[in-house]
């Protein structure tokens, strides 16, 4: 594979604009300062408690994401250029929904094949015909953004269930102020401080109707044995909702309550941090302990809303991904801003012969998988697993897509041999209330700590880096 | 608040006093113990400490013998007791992650530094008298920390009130169980058996209070089993004296009770026994029995939790 474009130094040694603050700093910097300033990171983050936990780990059951105190920083002019593509993605994911569940229009004009619809274990027939506040059905999306040039930025995933990690958006820009005041002096950083307060408009915006005029709002969290309960936590302190779980909530005549000290008290909106399958044992799965008996009622009642809705799975799966500058061009008659990966569909005959003939260049997805579980990486991958693939993939070619494997770009980050690119990603947050999208300027860029490691995933040794973007 | 939130900080401050209290025990038995035998008599001053923290049916499924060793880890390190220091401050981290949108940060750094000292430097059971005088040391000021950052830095509404309820009913079982246990040493003149032996015995009772000091200044007396128990019982100005406790229940509940705009049993059956302790001298309470005085207090007060528990914490 070439050499990746690099975020500071392009293609060669030509030190893109955006950068020349940073690397005037880095010159003057020793290399022991920056070792201590990422030692006292860690410490920091490991006091506050910013921790996840990795399934299946039972000797590291709480574990940091490295932080790397090298930022990732984009010109004004590129994040106005993502910032136009993300919330046109984000409207066509929402018109999307609103269409799968309501008068399916795309289907009827052949743009997506029904069965990938109603075959589709994250299809919820549950939400047929159910109005959602405004329309709205992924009021916090998550959408996974790499680059492999200067120009383009394209789209590796949407992530419109429950996505995470913008408590390390706001965590790391807060502990690189604490850490760096002279290189924040040096630029003009735009803030991203104001997102809890973006996102509780956002979600005081779509209570229903039967709402009070000062709507409550809670966040659900799986509990504390969950992955980004940190992060579930962090966030209702900052808005300054309660964090209830399934056992707080009950439902009376098809409204919501929460068990408080002073008696029940009625919730309108729940962010909800807890997957479709554990919301209501007596819609989805009888064996949730997590969920609220009769939740899915009170929302088909439309006296409680959910955010993100119910079945926006199935606007964010690998096999829909294909489709979505289709589904940009059929809702906006407009062409993509960002764009897509090219996409393999293994459940096409013609794809999968030739995925089965390039496995070992191909990245290959689980169609329902997610963080990093369950892919094969081609080229980083022995012939055993390669083989033992081969079999999964032909046993089952609906459950997989293929691409290419990406040069993902690279960035300069701590390593034991001194600053070195490491690949990166940006996970953007786009926030839909009744009135308007939102994007705070950020987002969270993860690295690849490994050498020439593409899976920035914190489950699989990824890190995360504050992402700056600079105002004119 | 929601009950859980309330629940959760309730039994915090609870795991947070009992880890204290238990480091005190066995601080005040260790000395006590070094002792040569003429000076403590032939009580097994360990079997004491086991009957004071409440767990001695619990100790012989698992030990042989009570001697300092075994008690020591038993209380301190011991996986197999539920409430010993270790497993107190498990369960209070584990407490502080789920509410921690209630705590400050001060609060949470105590506790999270706590636990990642325990897991790091506390791991095993100390090789020496040395470095069990650190790991006690190491409780009680993690206790005091946070007792000090919740008085500094909570907001005064319920959060804190219900933290308050749990450090105060908690303390009350935990003098009463030394009053219960050695109530024995305590009898007045008239009744009193044990001659000049116990005078080792009445001074580890207060250095398990934090009190030594106190008595001399409320008294100003040499040592008398008798003071000492209505300092422990009656004397609402030593904070680990049930009367001080059930002051601060009575307080901390109305404070509720006035932000909720509505009082109930809780607040009824606190009120009930700080009016008994209120009432009382010491020469009845000796007169109807020490022993039935505080077997009394203790159901009492255990049936205070329960309350408190249906009230508002479910």
């Amino acid at each position: 594979m070439a050499a990746a474009f690099d975020e500071m130094n392009g293609l060669g040694e030509d030190l893109r604009p955006a950068y020349q603050e940073l690397s005037r700093w880095l010159k003057e910097t020793p290399p022991d300062a920056l070792e201590y300033r990422r030692q006292e990171a860690e410490l920091l983050f490991r006091r506050i408690g910013i921790t996840f936990a990795v399934y299946g780990d039972a000797e590291a059951q709480e574990r940091l994401i490295p932080f790397d105190v090298i930022p990732r920083i984009m010109s004004a002019s590129e994040w106005t250029l993502l910032e136009t593509g993300l919330k046109q993605r984000v409207l066509a994911l929402n018109l999307f929904l609103k269409d799968i569940y309501h008068g399916r229009d795309i289907l009827r004009a052949d743009i997506i094949p029904e069965d990938l619809i109603f075959q589709n274990p994250v299809f919820r027939p549950e939400m047929n015909g159910q109005d959602v506040p405004h329309d709205i059905y992924v009021h916090i999306a998550g959408i996974d953004i790499i680059r492999t040039d200067a120009e383009n930025f394209i789209v590796l995933e949407d992530n419109a269930r429950t996505p995470s990690g913008v408590s390390y958006m706001l965590e790391n820009r807060e502990i690189m102020m604490r850490l760096f005041p002279d290189l924040f002096a040096r630029h003009r950083v735009a803030p991203v401080e104001r997102y809890p307060d973006e996102l509780l408009s956002a979600l005081r915006s779509v209570a229903p109707h039967s709402a009070s005029a000062e709507p409550t709002v809670a966040l659900m969290t799986p509990g504390v044995y969950n992955s980004a309960y940190y992060e579930h936590s962090f966030l209702a302190d900052k808005l300054g909702i309660e964090l209830v779980e399934g056992r707080d909530l009950i439902v009376k005549n098809d409204e919501v309550f929460m068990r408080t000290t002073e008696g029940l008290k009625r919730v309108d909106v729940i962010y909800r941090r807890v997957d479709d399958d554990f919301l209501d044992p007596l819609t989805f799965r009888p064996d949730s302990a997590l969920g609220v008996p009769g939740l899915m009622s009170a929302y088909a009642a439309g006296n409680i809303t959910l955010a993100n809705a119910v079945g926006t799975g199935i606007a964010d799966d690998k096999a829909i991904y294909s489709y979505m500058p289709d589904i940009v061009k059929f809702y906006l008659s407009e062409e993509p801003i960002l764009k897509n990966v090219q996409t393999w569909r293994c459940r096409e005959a013609q794809d999968l012969s030739y995925v089965l003939d390039n496995l070992a260049d191909l990245v290959v997805k689980e169609v329902h998988g997610s963080g990093g579980y369950g892919m094969l990486i081609g080229p980083a991958a022995t012939k055993a697993t390669i083989e033992a693939f081969r079999d999964k993939l032909k046993r089952e070619p609906e459950g997989f897509i293929a691409q290419p494997t990406l040069a993902l770009s690279t960035c300069p980050t701590c390593t034991d041999k001194g600053l070195a690119p490491r690949h990166v990603d940006l996970r953007p947050f786009v926030l839909t209330g009744s009135s308007h999208t939102t994007i705070v300027p950020g987002g969270l860029t993860r690295v690849a700590l490994k050498e020439g490691s593409l899976v920035v995933n914190s489950s699989q040794g990824g890190g995360t880096k504050d992402t700056w973007i600079l105002s004119e | 608040m929601l009950s859980r939130t309330a629940e959760n900080l309730f039994w915090l401050a609870r795991y947070v006093e009992r880890a204290e209290y238990l480091a005190r025990t066995i601080d005040a038995t260790l000395r006590v113990t070094a002792l040569p035998a003429a000076y403590i008599g032939k009580t097994n001053e360990w079997d004491s400490a086991l009957l004071t923290a409440g767990v001695g049916a619990n100790f012989y499924n698992h030990y042989k013998e009570a001697n300092a060793e075994s008690v020591v880890e038993y209380l301190s390190f011991s996986p197999e007791n539920p409430s010993s220091i270790r497993n107190c401050i498990e369960a209070a981290r584990l407490n502080s992650r789920s509410v921690r949108t209630a705590l400050t940060s001060e609060m949470w750094d105590t506790i999270n530094s706590a636990w990642i000292e325990l897991q790091a430097v506390w791991n095993k059971a100390p090789a020496n008298r040395e470095e069990l005088a650190k790991f006690l040391r190491f409780v009680q000021e993690t206790s005091l920390r946070f007792d000090g950052s919740a008085y500094r830095t909570m907001l005064r509404n319920d959060a804190y009130w219900f933290s308050r309820l749990g450090v105060h009913l908690e303390r009350a079982d935990n003098t009463a169980r030394i009053l219960d246990v050695k109530y024995h040493v305590l009898l007045p003149e008239e009744e009193h058996v044990g001659g000049p032996l116990d005078y080792y015995q009445w001074t580890s009772i207060l250095r398990s209070v934090s009190a030594t000091t106190a008595y001399h200044w409320v008294y100003r007396e040499t040592l008398k089993p008798w003071l000492i128990a209505d300092l422990l019982i009656l004397n609402d100005t030593l904070p680990r004296s049930l009367a001080s406790c059930y002051s601060n229940l009575v307080r901390n509940l109305d404070q509720i009770g006035v932000a909720y705009g509505r009082q109930g049993a809780a607040q009824r059956h606190a009120r009930g026994i700080r009016n008994r302790l209120e009432h009382s001298h010491m020469d009845d309470i000796f007169q109807h029995g020490v022993h039935e005085f505080i077997q009394e207090f203790l159901a009492d007060n255990s049936r205070l939790g329960e309350i408190i528990a249906k009230q508002y914490l479910m």
